[in-house]
């Protein structure tokens, strides 16, 4: 007979990375900068901005182009490109199944949306990473997508702009994804025709191949305060040279100083510089 | 081109062991001491099958290894072989000279021409100096500056492709490694000069990549191209940089499959063994290769020989589109 005739109950498990739903889908947020809780429907109208202390908090891409853009004037273009998996690549996961759960988790295909908008009245081609979608990495949908934000606004002589949050190529798409780079870049080469400015907003983080490529050509770059931005992440770094990186070292601040971009813009400002620049350059 | 090296990686250390045992046979042989031909006969028989046996069935992670040989010809061992009149620029007219990428003026059968190249350094002395092949900002700025100069003065771009990667340090970041790479990748795809590029040993990601945007793209066989190093691959997939030679299978970044991928343009066969067994052999095939592209490449105009590169790369990338 059994010694016990209770059995225990199951523990539940949390669920997988992928699923567990994130700190901003809570009711109250907690500033990762200065510990302060916040309520939630109030840092959404401030931008996802920390009222108390300022500190930038990612934002979503969709609400993003939404207040940056004039009201309404978003037009979403090449929706319908899907990643596939040319190297039938796998690590703990299946690529293929890791896409689907994040496409699943999210309701988007990857992670770039991109089309036509407005600001300030002036038409714009753009395009914004979601960094929520595998790192904001570039596969040959991204890759493909910017590209054709500087095709369309080299067609329509348009101004281009494009907001990036990314760690880089996506490994999982290995050479495809690094080809990315030139491709993107060539598009650009040929934008230049058309003088028609392009803006590059680099977002917290912008590193590896895309800060490497199309994200650093800019004819005006803008960033976030305190943004990551560089080639090498922070971590490889340290690796090599074997020591602790300065404060602030890659921050938006840093890259200013040393004159690697052009302005660092407050969200709230945004819309409003960007604006300013299309009316001086496009 | 004598490398002088006596480094062997482990698959390859029977054979060389073995080679070792004709060369100390023969040399008895000559010495008069007695008859050893059959002897040596049969060994050299037996040597070639077994280098046939080890390089006929490569794993991708003995690629990555053989791109990396010590003892692999390096970028300026081509420039002694292939061209004549070789005359090193090094500057790069914003802050320093930079030994991870060499480029110059020089002739490929009397004609004027620009190579430029990653160069890694046979000795440790040599590789302090050029920082084991790594750039740094100035040597992509080198590059592009050598780029612009070449186009103005219509002379064809020949670029050597061998790095571990762009150099990840903090000055390097302080003075725009990324922005650096980006303009590299930039200038080239409008280049109205022919481009072509060969990868001859390791393809480190975008260091590799900023002085890759060819008209052509070419690999010698056992060179490698990939995103990521195999290492890095691994400890991001599996926190551990010693599943290496699993990463470098996911990743397929060897010549062949890149060939298959149609991301390349032609696979140059190594001699026996790698190219490191016979350097002079190497550099012969990759001439012949470099000059039938050249010929081709010569029948497009300016105008042709951008939109050649510019379709070229504007078609890689493999995706779903449902429109």
């Amino acid at each position: 007979m059994a010694w016990f005739s209770k059995k225990q109950p199951r523990i539940s498990r949390p669920e997988e990375d992928e699923a567990r739903p994130s700190r901003m889908q809570g009711l109250w947020v907690k500033c990762e900068e200065c510990s302060e809780i916040i309520y939630r429907p109030e840092i959404e109208k401030n931008l996802n901005v920390c009222p108390n202390c300022g500190h930038h908090m990612p934002w979503p891409a969709r609400a993003r182009l939404a207040a940056v853009l004039d009201p309404d004037s978003f037009e979403e273009l090449d929706r319908e490109l899907e990643p596939q998996d040319p190297l039938g690549f796998m690590d703990s996961k299946r690529y293929r199944d890791r896409l689907k759960a994040t496409r699943k988790n999210l309701d988007e295909a990857d992670a770039f949306i991109s089309g036509l908008g407005r600001i300030e009245g002036t038409q714009v081609s753009v395009g914004c990473f979601l960094f929520e979608f595998m790192g904001g990495s570039m596969g040959s949908v991204v890759g493909e997508k910017v590209t054709r934000v500087f095709e369309r606004a080299r067609e329509r002589n348009l101004p281009a702009i494009i907001f990036s949050a990314s760690g880089g190529a996506r490994m999982q798409e290995g050479i495809f994804s690094l080809m990315q780079m030139a491709k993107t870049s060539a598009a650009i080469a040929r934008f230049r025709e058309v003088r028609k400015p392009y803006i590059s907003v680099l977002l917290h983080p912008t590193t590896g191949g895309v800060a490497a490529s199309f994200s650093w050509l800019g004819d005006v770059i803008l960033a976030e305060p305190k943004a990551l931005i560089g080639f090498a992440g922070p971590r490889v770094i340290e690796q090599t040279i074997r020591q602790k990186l300065p404060e602030g070292f890659q921050r938006s601040e840093f890259l200013l100083d040393h004159g690697m971009i052009d302005a660092i813009v407050p969200r709230k400002e945004l819309r409003q510089k960007l604006g300013q620049l299309l009316g001086l350059l496009a | 081109m004598a490398i002088a090296t006596t480094y062997a990686l482990d698959f390859e250390r029977p054979l060389i062991e073995l080679e070792r045992k004709i060369d100390e046979l023969k040399a008895l042989s000559q010495s008069g001491a007695s008859d050893f031909t059959a002897e040596i006969a049969r060994l050299e028989k037996k040597a070639k099958r077994l280098q046939s046996e080890i390089f006929s069935d490569l794993s991708r992670w003995q690629v990555v290894q053989l791109s990396r040989h010590p003892a692999r010809p390096y970028f300026l061992d081509y420039v002694q072989h292939l061209f004549t009149d070789f005359f090193e620029l090094e500057g790069d007219r914003r802050f320093a000279a930079d030994a991870a990428i060499v480029g110059g003026f020089a002739r490929f059968d009397g004609e004027p021409v620009l190579v430029i190249g990653h160069q890694k350094g046979r000795s440790t002395k040599e590789n302090m100096q050029r920082n084991f092949g790594m750039p740094r900002p100035e040597g992509y700025r080198k590059a592009q500056r050598l780029m612009k100069l070449a186009e103005r003065f219509r002379r064809p771009i020949f670029t050597f492709v061998d790095t571990p990667g762009a150099y990840p340090g903090l000055g390097a970041e302080e003075r725009g490694q990324a922005e650096a790479i980006a303009v590299c990748l930039e200038t080239m795809s409008g280049l109205t000069v022919p481009v072509i590029t060969t990868v001859v040993g390791e393809g480190g990601s975008g260091g590799a990549l900023a002085i890759g945007v060819g008209n052509r793209v070419l690999m010698l066989e056992n060179s490698v191209y990939s995103v990521i190093s195999p290492e890095g691959c691994a400890s991001i997939l599996w926190r551990d940089g010693s599943r290496a030679d699993k990463a470098a299978d996911a990743m397929k970044l060897t010549a062949r499959d890149l060939h298959g991928f149609k991301i390349i343009d032609e696979v140059i066969p190594e001699p026996p063994g790698g190219a490191h067994r016979d350097p002079a052999k190497m550099a012969e095939s990759v001439g012949k290769s470099l000059r039938k592209h050249l010929s081709q490449l010569k029948q497009l105009s300016p105008e042709a020989l951008v939109d050649d590169r510019y379709r070229k790369f504007r078609a890689m990338g493999v995706f779903l589109d449902n429109a």
